[in-house]
């Protein structure tokens, strides 16, 4: 009976919860200890050229020890060089390097121009942390205003460039794709049915309740970075090539981290300044931003825009989807253009649709550049398919599950290629949606609905689905790392390349050995996050960990069996083949004979002083499709335009569950935030480029009291890419959740004639939807 | 994210801190549960030089029956108003109300003086106090004055009170009938600054956030007082108004909401046993 | 200024600016780094700690306004990983944490919510959490494991409870 799919309780929580978990900020190692602290000054302006910087008023204040601004920056090496494929002038393609350098390039303190509130544009160093504040206001520094590229629209208009010598403000493009390659629209030609619909997925804040900290210290030619990321061993070599050091000079420890979301992905630009700041004074430097920076300084994620068009039959089957995305990356393209193309990758979703084109262009604009945040890229795709699918089932007035159900990609059809060109490994989509129908009673919640509308009801019902399929483990080639050590006293020690920020490696690598070698969880230590005892990894991010980490555990467990059995077999004075792992006793015996057994302990010591040790680097991964459907019910108030979630009802299918505890867990957390964008998140900007939501009393981070308790479904369809079946949970949540929301607003109020609400479904903007569309929701 | 430097002082007694805050003069202000002013501080938008921490003057705390009133004083919490059992029987707008501002937390710290005093008519209990013909209760170097709530808040963050002057206590006369109340918060999330508010004390009724100070809605109490129906007076819910415009609602929307929800506490108020 | 408080059940005392929050107090010069400072704007309730038995945020107060008070942080709510409160017991049970940053917060906001009301419902556990944040579990199990602690009997586990009650919530204030 082996452990895995039971439900275990998590080993990092006793630390957690009584002592609290140690974050950057808490870090308390000896290098540290005569730290200063380091405050940013700021750029206030979107957009500006920076004539001047006096830092001579606050280098007299009071426990200030330096004041760094570039001038001070000429200890390091020149700027990379600019990519082969001429980025400079030209918009990067596909295969853009990510970021994009040459005349894209980002620096790391500003030079002489800002492009966003809140670019770094000097670094103070304190003795202690009230300090900080305090001097840094009285950093003087003089700005030249420029015309502020404040949106997309802005940016594509062109009429002010953010770099000097490139065409345009477009960073990155792919023309039309799929097979609609044609790209004039022609694919809609045999359609009855044609739906066209502009559609925004707006900026989101990650909003990590940690935000980003970096604490570093310089000393014996050694720099040592402790950093809130979700990549060690990537963080040091991105360090290595911003400072100009060797990697071995350098080491990287990730303490607990707080939450990352896709937006602590490797040590972004402000953490590479506190870490030069270390080497450049000599003096150890702690750095734990606070929210008010963050809501600017940490990137963004989505902010796309969207025109879809959608054609079919009367009789409800699609035909073909076109998909456009303008894709606003902020101040510095700094993900090229790998974010839209994983958009467009994924256009068409779980349907067999004949006749797709898919194309973007990314644009720099004087803000926050944009990154990963949970989803990275295939929110957008969902959202925007499921809004098309809800509007072309309008259309022919045809139920939006019907009209799903007859478009899902059947499940005789796996592997699945799509016309935008991914690969389905397996899939049971037309189940899921089944699934998720019936357990919530979807006729009786249009019985009711259709009730409240008969009445005239206030509180009108909507019931919104989305069925969506997303790609995880996108860089599967890249692998992750294992190594797993069985000690002379029979306890094993696993260290992982993942990098778990709350998803609970620790318990589940615990319950791999367990379930392969017997050897018990409590006797199972996980290391992660340090590049001295884990050189090797690639991290935590796009839902990779278990199905590439975890995977890779298990076959160093199956490497050490292995070993062992030689060593058994040696000790025991018996043949390989005679030999049995008990792996519910945790010993090894002769077949059939418990008299003989002997413990991992004997095994393990008489392999040697070293023990046993086995270590994998898992590449033969592949990208895995995981799927699923979810239904919100909403409350819409009509008279005020308030929405309210009451039911959330989902089949999130990630493959074999291991740890059914931790997957519910990121299908709440998903769900959460997935509902959030749709009701309440959005980052804002002034037509000057100022944010207007920046603290967290304006940007609406949705809180216990919006939400109902979610109802989760079970459903298991293994992939056949990886030994465990396993695909990745941690995004498909937020996936799935966004447009069943959105959907479910909307729907909400069809009767009304409301075609379609741009997110977030505020009160306002919902109420205007109901006055535009001219029925009498309204006043009283 | 870290208040400006400043001297801490802490008040003994009333006579104290009146004399701290002479001392102090303008740039000296009052501590009570900080949790109006220190978000402000710490984002530097105030920069007092001198704080006068009030939050241990116990004879400010009350919750008491008067002849023909209620004295509330001001240091009371949030969360001891809303627990009284005195305002849960006398006064039950005042304890509800409390019991909506901010959070748990919030409310175990703030206090119903500092709410007041800092006259931000997006909050809930000056709006209220309008809706209670509440008499505000202020000492000063000069002595103790009695100022209506009517006069008492003047501009946004500008209340009536002097330099040096302290908030002491909240006197509200008995309503006539305590149970027709009604409390309409509309907000995006629970947590949220009310988007547009309306308390209802019989037939008072004030506005919160539709102005630069708490309002009373006068058109619609003079429609009620002429007889109009609740449903056909509230629809002069904006009739006067100067309502802000920001993130959450545009212009027109606010005046909506306010008919709306004026709409809805009248009903609710009369609906009450 | 001279500060000096009780904090779980031990004195601490030091020398700080006036403008010492209670968050850095107890972070920096008690050592206790459970609670956690996630904005800037009172709305995140990370900081969350006990002051004379009720929930307040550690970041809104000044260490002076704490000075002579009683506080607990998650730290003082047992004595270590292997005796754990009913609330921690519950949190574990129901996987309430996962990053861990805002649960200390929460747990003992979660604590305090139990002294005031032993049996709430999950409408009002959600309400009471409303100055809470956590981005990692969506609340769901989080509402579970108080929901679990209160049927677990946590109310009269908790250190607030003799505090709470001693606070009497109508009739004459308590004494400075």
């Amino acid at each position: 009976m082996s452990i895995l799919g039971t439900r275990v309780v998590r080993t990092e929580d006793p630390r957690l919860l009584t002592a609290g978990g140690t974050y950057v900020d808490d870090v308390r190692a000896p290098e540290l200890a005569a730290a200063v602290r380091a405050t940013f000054v700021r750029s206030p302006i979107a957009h500006a050229m920076v004539t001047g910087i006096d830092v001579s008023a606050a280098l007299g204040a009071e426990g200030v020890v330096a004041v760094l601004t570039v001038a001070d920056m000429d200890d390091l090496g020149p700027p990379p060089p600019p990519p082969e494929d001429g980025g400079d002038d030209e918009p990067g393609g596909e295969a853009a390097p990510v970021p994009l350098g040459g005349l894209w390039a980002e620096p790391l303190l500003a030079v002489d121009r800002v492009r966003f509130v809140g670019e770094p544009v000097a670094i103070v160093l304190t003795d202690d942390r009230y300090q900080g504040e305090d001097a840094a206001e009285l950093v003087s520094v003089d700005y030249e205003p420029l015309p502020p590229v404040a949106n997309a629209e802005t940016a594509l208009a062109g009429e002010t460039l953010l770099f000097p010598g490139t065409k345009s403000n477009i960073a990155a493009m792919a023309g039309v794709t799929g097979n609609g390659s044609a790209g004039d629209g022609s694919i809609f030609d045999g359609c009855d049915v044609v739906v066209e619909q502009a559609i925004g997925n707006q900026r989101l804040a990650p909003v990590p309740m940690e935000g980003r900290a970096v604490a570093a210290a310089w000393a014996d030619g050694k720099l040592t970075v402790w950093v809130s990321t979700q990549n060690a061993q990537i963080s040091r070599f991105i360090l290595a090539g911003a400072l100009g050091l060797d990697p071995d000079a350098i080491r990287v420890i990730a303490p607990d981290v707080g939450g990352g979301f896709g937006a602590k992905i490797g040590i972004d630009r402000d953490g590479l300044i506190v870490a030069w700041a270390a080497k450049h004074t000599g003096r150890p430097v702690r750095w734990a931003e606070t929210r008010s920076e963050n809501m600017t300084g940490m990137t963004h994620g989505r902010a796309q825009r969207h025109v879809i068009k959608i054609g079919g039959t009367r009789d409800g089957r699609i035909l073909a989807y076109a998909l456009d995305v303008v894709q606003d990356t902020g101040a510095f393209p700094r993900m090229g253009g790998f974010l839209p193309s994983l958009t467009n990758l994924m256009a068409t979703g779980p349907y067999a649709i004949g006749q797709v084109q898919a194309s973007y262009r990314v644009v720099v604009t004087n803000t926050t550049p944009i990154s990963a945040y949970r989803g990275a890229g295939r929110p957008e795709a969902t959202a925007a398919v499921e809004r098309a699918v809800d509007l072309f089932a309008a259309e022919t007035g045809l139920d939006p599950g019907e009209v799903r159900r007859i478009n899902l990609v059947p499940i005789d059809q796996f592997p699945y290629s799509t016309p935008s060109g991914a690969t389905y490994d397996t899939g049971d989509y037309v189940t899921a949606l089944d699934k998720v129908l019936a357990g919530a009673g979807y006729a009786e919640l249009r019985a009711e609905q259709a009730r409240r509308r008969e009445r005239g009801d206030v509180l009108q019902l909507g019931i919104g689905l989305a069925s969506y399929v997303e790609i995880t483990a996108a860089d599967a080639a890249g692998g992750e790392t294992a190594r797993l050590v069985v000690h002379g006293d029979g306890t094993a020690t696993v260290y992982t390349g993942s990098s778990a920020h709350g998803q609970g490696h620790h318990t589940v690598w615990a319950m791999l050995v367990e379930s392969e070698l017997g050897i018990p969880m409590a006797d199972v230590t996980v290391i992660h996050g340090d590049t001295d005892l884990i050189p090797a990894g690639v991290g935590t991010y796009a839902s990779r960990s278990l199905q590439l980490g975890g995977v890779a555990v298990q076959k160093a467990a199956v490497d050490v069996k292995d070993q062992a059995r030689l060593v058994a077999a040696d000790l025991m004075e018996a043949s390989e083949a005679d030999l049995e792992l008990d792996t519910e006793r945790g010993v090894w015996q002769v077949r059939g004979d418990p008299a003989t057994s002997r413990t991992w302990a004997e095994i393990a010591g008489h392999a040697g002083a070293e023990g046993l040790t086995a270590a994998t680097n898992f590449t033969e991964g592949q990208p895995t499709f995981p799927f699923g459907t979810h239904l919100a019910v909403a409350e819409v108030d009509t008279e005020t335009g308030k929405a309210r979630l009451i039911r959330h009802v989902t089949v999130d299918d990630a493959g074999t569950v291991v740890s059914p505890v931790l997957a519910e867990g990121q299908r709440h957390g998903g769900i959460a935030q997935g509902v959030a964008q749709a009701l309440l998140e959005e980052m804002v900007y002034d037509a000057d480029g100022n944010p207007v939501t920046a603290t967290l009393v304006d940007y609406a981070i949705i809180t216990a009291a919006e939400l109902p308790s979610f109802e989760l479904l079970a459903s298991e369809t293994p992939t056949t890419v990886n030994p465990l079946g396993v695909k990745g949970i941690g995004e498909a949540g937020t996936i799935g959740a966004t447009p069943a929301t959105q959907n479910a607003v909307i729907d909400a109020l069809g009767h009304l004639g409301v075609r379609h609400i741009d997110m977030p479904l505020t009160p306002n903007r919902v109420w205007a939807a109901i006055n535009a569309a001219g029925e009498n929701g309204g006043s009283r | 994210m870290i208040p400006a430097p400043f001297t801490y002082r802490r008040a003994g007694s009333v006579d104290e801190a009146l004399g701290l805050a002479a001392e102090g003069g303008e740039d000296a202000k009052f501590l009570a549960g900080g949790h109006s002013l220190l978000p402000l501080m710490k984002l530097r938008l105030a920069v007092p030089e001198t704080l006068i921490d009030i939050g241990r003057l116990g004879e400010l705390r009350y919750v008491r029956s008067g002849d023909g009133h209620i004295a509330v004083g001001a240091l009371s919490t949030h969360s001891d108003l809303a627990t009284s059992g005195l305002l849960a029987r006398e006064l039950p707008l005042l304890a509800h109300a409390a019991g909506q501002v901010g959070d748990p937390q919030v409310r175990h710290c703030g206090t119903i003086g500092g709410s007041l005093a800092h006259a931000d008519s997006a909050a809930d209990l000056p709006a209220v106090a309008l809706a209670l013909d509440a008499v505000l209760v202020a000492r000063g170097p000069s002595g103790t004055r009695e100022i209506a709530a009517g006069d008492f808040f003047q501009g946004l963050f500008e209340s009536a009170l002097q330099p040096g002057e302290l908030l002491t206590e909240i006197r509200v006369p008995r309503p006539q009938a305590p149970a027709r109340w009604a409390f309409q918060k509309f907000t995006k999330r629970a947590i949220d600054w009310a988007i547009v508010g309306v308390a209802v004390q019989g037939s008072n009724v004030a506005l919160v956030n539709m102005g630069q100070t708490p309002v009373r809605a006068s058109a619609v109490e003079q429609a009620l007082a002429a007889g109009a129906a609740p449903g056909d007076a509230a629809a002069h819910a904006a009739d006067q108004t100067s309502p802000p415009e920001d993130l959450n609602a545009d212009r027109p929307y606010r005046e909506h909401l306010a008919r709306v929800l004026v709409a809805r506490a009248l009903e609710e108020s009369a609906a009450r046993p | 200024m001279k500060i000096s408080m009780t904090v779980n059940g031990s004195e601490i005392g030091g020398e700080v600016p006036d403008r010492t929050l209670l968050v850095h107090f107890l972070r920096e010069v008690a050592g206790l780094t459970a609670a956690n400072v996630g904005c800037d704007t009172s709305s995140c309730g990370a900081c969350t700690v006990l002051l004379d038995g009720r929930s307040v945020k550690s970041c809104t107060l000044l260490a002076a306004q704490a000075d002579g008070r009683d506080v607990v942080t998650v730290e003082g709510l047992t004595s270590g990983p292997d005796d754990l409160h009913p609330m921690q017991r519950a949190f574990r049970a129901e996987h309430a944490l996962q990053c861990g940053f805002c649960t200390p917060g929460m747990v003992m906001a979660a604590v305090s919510l139990l002294a005031e009301n032993p049996s709430p419902t999950e409408e009002e556990v959600r309400t009471a959490l409303e100055g809470n944040l956590c981005r990692c579990t969506g609340y769901h199990n989080i509402v579970r494991a108080v929901l679990a602690a209160a049927r677990d009997g946590a109310a009269s586990a908790s250190p607030a409870a003799g505090q709470a009650a001693a606070a009497s919530p109508a009739g004459p204030g308590r004494p400075a």
